[in-house]
């Protein structure tokens, strides 16, 4: 099953899949970001993944593209595990979002976008979820400084 | 005066919409739900039409600051996670840093990681099901249980040296072995639990107000739960039989039988049903695992990973080496990413941790369990009576540490 799961994808996106591997036996896939919701489609309607376990982003400054998008999957049915990654570009921030398919992804990607400024394309309701509204920049990125202070914000209506 | 009161905020106030509808604001401190949320409802006399939750009133930065400190000095941040049972949070995060390692700590260790971790599950169910007994104002079980819960956070405590900051598990390792009484002390501690348990049973169970407002409030369908990743009680009380314990068994955990209790119906009871049984199996995972309990050692026999015994320190220069290493640069993990998915007590605690090779994680995730389950907040509460939400927000169990980190 380890490298099935792996070579389907390869056979079906030859294009879109950018690199894989199974560090740890954590059977990973990165794909291009324009083919995130056909790989999520066919994830979740012909491979059996009904999870979507996590949804959060890792920023790699300097390099570019410095985000990845990182999905991990879960099928109940067969009891196993994807991970499923997408390269983000700083200048680009923009992905499609996964709503469609899982409900769940809406949360998930309200804290990206909090925490990073991913913004997730038709997403229904994409704002601020940990953070207040006025607050300056996104935490998680790595060139936001541990200690920086926020601006005091009015008092809101 | 007349000018400051106009100047309050606008959703602060009782709204009323055209349509005979009204804004009405819960929280974010509600008398009667425990943790700080806040959910903006859109009622119609008694009915919720509509629900906006609103968290991050208890954002620490847990991520951000992982960053910036070494593997184990992040172990102290993961008590604050989910803090009513900490030590699931530990032996998670020690297990990722593991499984990044390509290390397995000794089997004594891994048992005691088991029963720490089911002892947690006792105190995070019987946590759960006190207040939410509570806030049925049914109050007498809620000091039958938190009775119990102080039994068992004292068996901890002899054990780590914490209530509700143990800190007990180091990468590898833990901090300390089992005191030298401990299976006797939780027998004598599970006789009480027990005996609470079933006094709470009693009076809950088959009562007829508890039973009313917990049956057929805050319904989630099977597929709903499964669409909004629902783990843990609230997902296997639609009867879906998911466990991470039994579905991708990790420590020793295979080597226990116990059961997975599902509900059928996917309302509040069945969620409460899910857990009271939960407990009865934590409790005999417990005993089997203190019948096997292998001796040995409990920490890595590698002083790369593990700080070297104080004797060791003193008395030869590598273990010195060792020591000033680990303490300074931290334990060093490859180049990598590895997600490691524990069964906390609200369902998947995940971690997922990118290591650039150096002694600080490069990014540290938490997939915290509530986090989904109070996504799904809004759509268990829509339809139906705002009293209902007590109950309902009572039995997803949110705990705002883990819930924002």
């Amino acid at each position: 099953m380890s490298s099935y799961l792996i070579e389907t994808l390869k056979t079906r996106f030859p294009a879109a899949v950018l690199e894989t591997h199974d560090f740890r036996g954590d059977e990973t896939v990165l794909i291009k970001k324009e083919a995130l919701p056909a790989a999520a489609a066919f994830l979740k309607d012909e491979l059996g993944f009904d999870f979507l376990m996590d949804l959060t982003v890792a920023d790699y400054l300097p390099r570019e593209p410095r985000f990845e998008l990182v999905c991990h999957f879960y099928s109940s049915k067969h009891n196993y595990r994807l991970r499923l990654k997408c390269p983000v570009a700083g200048t680009d921030a923009r992905i499609a979002s996964l709503t469609p398919f899982w409900a769940g992804a809406n949360w998930f990607e309200r804290e990206a976008y909090d925490m990073f400024g991913i913004n997730f394309e038709g997403h229904p309701d994409l704002r601020r979820i940990l953070m207040y509204d006025g607050f300056e920049g996104h935490p998680l990125r790595k060139d936001y400084p541990l200690k920086k202070r926020q601006p005091r914000i009015p008092h809101r209506d | 005066m007349e000018t400051k009161k106009a100047e309050l905020p606008r959703n602060w106030e009782l709204e009323k919409l055209a349509d005979g509808r009204m804004v009405l604001n819960m929280g974010p401190s509600h008398p009667a739900m425990h943790g700080i949320v806040r959910v903006l409802l859109t009622v119609q006399g008694e009915r919720v039409m509509d629900a906006d939750v609103e968290i991050g009133y208890l954002h620490r930065g847990f991520e951000k600051t992982c960053e910036s400190v070494t593997y184990n000095q992040c172990i102290p941040y993961t008590d604050r996670l989910n803090y009513v049972s900490p030590f699931i949070n530990n032996v998670g995060f020690s297990l990722a840093v593991e499984k990044l390692m390509g290390i397995e700590a000794p089997p004594r260790c891994q048992y005691i990681r088991v029963i720490m971790s089911e002892l947690s599950r006792l105190t995070d169910h019987l946590t759960c099901i006190g207040a939410n007994a509570m806030e049925m104002s049914a109050f007498t079980v809620y000091f039958y249980l938190i009775n119990a819960r102080e039994e068992l956070y004292r068996l901890g405590d002899s054990v780590a040296g914490g209530r509700i900051t143990p800190a007990y598990t180091r990468v590898g390792g833990l901090t300390r072995d089992l005191p030298p009484d401990f299976k006797q002390a939780t027998a004598e501690v599970f006789r009480m639990v027990r005996k609470n348990i079933s006094d709470a049973d009693k009076l809950l169970t088959r009562n007829r107000i508890f039973y009313d407002r917990l049956h057929n409030t805050g319904h989630i369908s099977k597929e709903d739960a499964i669409s909004l990743s629902f783990t843990g009680p609230a997902l296997r009380s639609t009867g879906v039989p998911l466990d991470v314990r039994k579905a991708t068994p990790y420590l020793v955990y295979d080597r226990f039988d116990f059961d997975i209790p599902v509900g059928s119906n996917g309302d509040n009871y069945d969620r409460y049903l899910v857990r009271m049984e939960e407990m009865n199996q934590s409790m005999r995972i417990v005993e089997q695992a203190l019948a096997q309990l292998p001796d040995g050692p409990i920490n890595h026999p590698d002083f790369n990973v593990i700080l070297p015994p104080k004797g060791e320190v003193y008395g030869n220069i590598e273990a010195l080496m060792a020591h000033f290493k680990l303490t300074f640069e931290g334990v060093k993990p490859p180049k990598g990413e590895v997600y490691q998915a524990v069964e906390g007590g609200n369902g998947e605690l995940g971690f997922y941790i990118v290591s650039d090779g150096t002694g600080n994680p490069w990014r540290v995730r938490v997939r915290p369990p509530c986090f989904s389950l109070t996504g799904g907040l809004s759509q268990m509460i829509k339809g139906g009576y705002i009293a209902d939400i007590i109950a309902t927000f009572g039995q997803i169990n949110m705990i705002g540490g883990e819930l924002e980190r």
